[in-house]
């Protein structure tokens, strides 16, 4: 944000905080001169966990030191949307911070106004591996890194299920399928949708029903975009042409969701991102998707229901088995004077024992964007019960991918299809309002063409 | 001030700057000019605040969604040809009209209770029914919510107490667009009971005694008293209240969101979907100025009204 005015005094700063540093055996990519001596302003989302904004400011307080950088962090909250809305004010006026946290599809949005970090991402890649596809979708634009997957915030929204009502109502011991161990138990591979509607229906029966939304909000729009992949459908290809009319996938997966729906209470359709939460907290759902947080609550308010709550990835379909994953960004503001810094901050906050911390201060919330970096020891650690977000984070064993809805479309369309919960409104119409399928997807096709203006 | 100046320079050139200050202090002194200075504060508000954005949107909406190229008017014609965007514009007229009505309504009454009262009683209870005015409306809108809440209502508690079934009141489009209504009216109707109380208050009892002594019934003074003499107050009420309330934003984004399936939406929020959250920010600017020549409408109407009333009472 401000200027990094140089000055005989940090000049000399300067450099002599690049000899300490390279006399110390600090890591090379850490420290850059041009940067050390500035300042820089870092917005970071304000963590839901309240221990997950110490740890960052640990850590970057740590950095700042040891590179001489003064930093100034907000922690900025994204409900009511001041994150998005700051982002907005920040882009029009072409000042604020330097480094802002940035959700989905905010990165492709601002990507003109992102400095490019194809140097962190290469470094980053080459020492811990690939990143995960859907972090790869939204934080490349144009095949260039527009900005750097955070840890803090990242999270999937694999299944956080009751065992004891699954195993008592549905025969399904999703423990016993998903131990804490890197295998898969007996039963993982039956967990597909079509047994989950049995079990939806069973538990459904039993009075306590799966909690699945189906507003607009992010977590219905997530676990909906999930199926759908899972089945291999997709409204809008990569090249952006619409793909609904005559598609057998799409009508496949919207029998399953017209099924699906017959077991799930009325009341999901106007279901926010807390309703599923305060479900399960209250003991009166078998499942949501969630991550852990509804779990950490449950921890504190309701230590029987934490304790038979057990995480792990949601079913998998006839095309594959897709988990619903939402990502958080680092992006760097083209108008920041202080990139360097902000790039040898980003590739510090990356780097494997930052991550730990994170991942730890959050009761294993916060997810890397690289499968390397998912045998961390605090989801094998963390409960009651024990393990129980052992699989919360995709590992290589489970051999499912982490997906964010709509993708591969292109992301100015696919935002758009994400946020106006267009998937979620064709389920709406189709089991409140009874429209054929036909009708429901004339009406979405007409809707796509207005999203590819 | 400049020929003043002038002939001022001319007679007296070698102290040309003693008339110029003269001449300051003159207009220091006049009302008007101190009328301006007072009021240069808020004009400067309302400039950096009202006119400035509201320019500045109508410039965002000309622009594609980039916002590198002016397109013109494109943006309108194309929100016009949206099935979506004309379910809006029908449910901001639904919402505002009929929550404007009903505000009106029910200030009426409460004034007119409030007005029967004794002066004693009557400050407690102007008090207690203005509460719904002062609390924010994010905030009673939550508390709103959380008697609506799809699966703990506390409404529906109170139904089944009574053998009823539960109502979905954000679940379905009838009954989330009574909800948003339903709300926006506790939130409003004080206000119109504040300004008919006054108006009330101002009307000269010597007018309802020569209608007793006429014969007049109760509802004969209402409607040849009182009415006529709340006219004016009415309109203006309206007319505010019809501008805010087209405007609103907190309340349907706390209640529903804009759900189910976009029945609830209103351009206020429609536009921050659209605009902000879609980032598409031309035409979220363009669906926000869609207010403007409808509620530019209803105040030339309204105002016009206000103005021959005005004239023939004069």
């Amino acid at each position: 944000m401000a200027g990094n005015g140089m000055t005989r005094r940090g000049v000399l700063r300067s450099g002599a905080g690049v000899i300490a540093a390279g006399a110390t055996g600090l890591s090379a990519p850490m420290v850059h001169a041009q940067g050390t001596g500035g300042r820089l302003a870092v917005g970071f989302w304000d963590h839901w966990v309240p221990t997950g904004n110490e740890a960052t400011r640990q850590i970057v307080n740590a950095w700042a030191q040891a590179n001489r950088v003064d930093v100034q962090m907000d922690f900025i909250t994204s409900t009511g949307n001041k994150l998005l809305l700051t982002i907005a004010a920040e882009a029009q006026a072409r000042q604020g911070h330097d480094i802002i946290a940035m959700a989905t599809w905010l990165v492709s949005e601002h990507a003109r106004m992102l400095e490019p970090v194809d140097d962190v991402m290469g470094r980053l890649i080459g020492r811990y591996g690939a990143v995960n596809p859907a972090s790869e979708y939204l934080g490349k634009t144009g095949g260039r890194w527009a900005a750097v997957p955070a840890t803090s915030g990242s999270q999937y929204k694999g299944a956080a299920t009751r065992m004891d009502l699954m195993k008592q109502h549905a025969g399904i011991d999703v423990q016993a399928m998903y131990p804490a161990e890197t295998r898969l138990g007996p039963g993982a591979d039956t967990w597909t949708w079509e047994n989950f509607l049995t079990a939806a229906d069973k538990c459904n029966k039993a009075g306590v029903p799966f909690a699945l939304p189906c507003g607009t909000f992010s977590d219905a729009v997530d676990w909906v975009g999930a199926v759908w992949r899972c089945y291999g459908a997709e409204m809008v290809d990569a090249r952006g042409n619409t793909t609904l009319r005559n598609n057998d996938k799409a009508r496949q997966v919207m029998d399953y969701f017209a099924r699906l729906f017959q077991h799930i209470p009325n009341e999901m359709f106007a279901a926010d991102d807390a309703t599923n939460n305060r479900a399960l907290i209250s003991g009166r759902t078998a499942l949501i998707f969630n991550p852990p947080s509804a779990w950490a609550v449950a921890k504190r308010d309701a230590l029987q229901v934490a304790e038979q709550t057990w995480h792990h990835p949601s079913p998998m379909g006839p095309a594959g088995h897709f988990v619903p994953h939402l990502n958080f960004f680092w992006g760097i503001w083209n108008f920041s004077r202080a990139k360097s810094a902000a790039k040898g901050l980003l590739e510090h906050l990356s780097q494997r024992e930052q991550v730990a911390k994170m991942v730890e201060a959050s009761d294993g919330y916060d997810i890397p964007p690289f499968a390397s970096l998912t045998d961390l020891d605090t989801w094998s650690t963390v409960g009651p019960p024990r393990g129980t977000v052992f699989n919360y984070p995709v590992k290589p064993h489970h051999n499912a991918t982490p997906y964010i809805a709509i993708s591969p479309a292109p992301p100015e369309i696919a935002v758009q299809i994400y946020n106006q919960g267009l998937q979620t409104k064709m389920i709406a119409r189709m089991v409140q309002n009874k429209e054929p399928v036909d009708r429901v997807f004339a009406w979405a096709e007409r809707e796509l063409e207005g999203f590819r203006r | 001030m400049a020929d003043g100046s002038a002939i001022a320079a001319g007679r007296v050139p070698a102290t040309a700057g003693q008339p110029r200050t003269g001449t300051l202090k003159r207009m220091a002194r006049r009302r008007s000019t101190l009328a301006f200075l007072m009021a240069l504060p808020l004009l400067a508000v309302i400039a950096g605040l009202v006119i400035y954005p509201f320019f500045y949107a109508i410039e965002l909406s000309m622009l594609n969604k980039r916002m590198t190229r002016f397109v013109g008017i494109d943006n309108f014609t194309f929100l016009l040809g949206r099935e979506t965007f004309q379910l809006v514009i029908f449910q901001s007229v639904l919402f505002a009209v009929t929550a404007v009505i009903a505000k009106a309504l029910i200030g009426f009454v409460l004034a007119h209770v409030l007005h029967a009262l004794p002066a004693k009683g009557q400050r407690k209870w102007r008090g207690m029914l203005l509460v719904p005015w002062v609390i924010p409306p994010a905030v009673s809108t939550l508390a709103w919510w959380w008697l609506f809440d799809p699966s703990y209502s506390a409404f529906n508690w109170m139904l089944a107490v009574f053998g009823a079934g539960p109502v979905p009141w954000l679940g379905d489009a009838g009954w989330a667009r009574f909800a948003v209504i339903l709300v926006n009216t506790w939130y409003g109707a004080p206000f119109f009971m504040i300004m008919y109380l006054a108006a009330l208050k101002s009307v000269p009892d010597q007018l309802y005694e020569a209608a007793a002594i006429d014969g007049a019934t109760g509802i004969q003074k209402l409607r040849y008293v009182t009415l006529p003499m709340m006219r004016n107050i009415i309109s203006i009420t309206v007319l505010f209240s019809l501008i805010v309330t087209f405007a609103n934003f907190d309340i349907v984004r706390i209640l529903t969101n804009g759900g189910p399936q976009d029945r609830t939406h209103l351009f206020g929020t429609y536009a921050f979907q659209v605009g902000i959250q879609s980032g598409d920010i031309p035409l979220g600017a363009a669906v926000s100025l869609f207010m403007f020549p409808l509620l530019a409408v209803f105040a030339v109407l309204i105002l016009r009204g206000v103005n021959q009333r005005t004239k023939e009472g004069l």
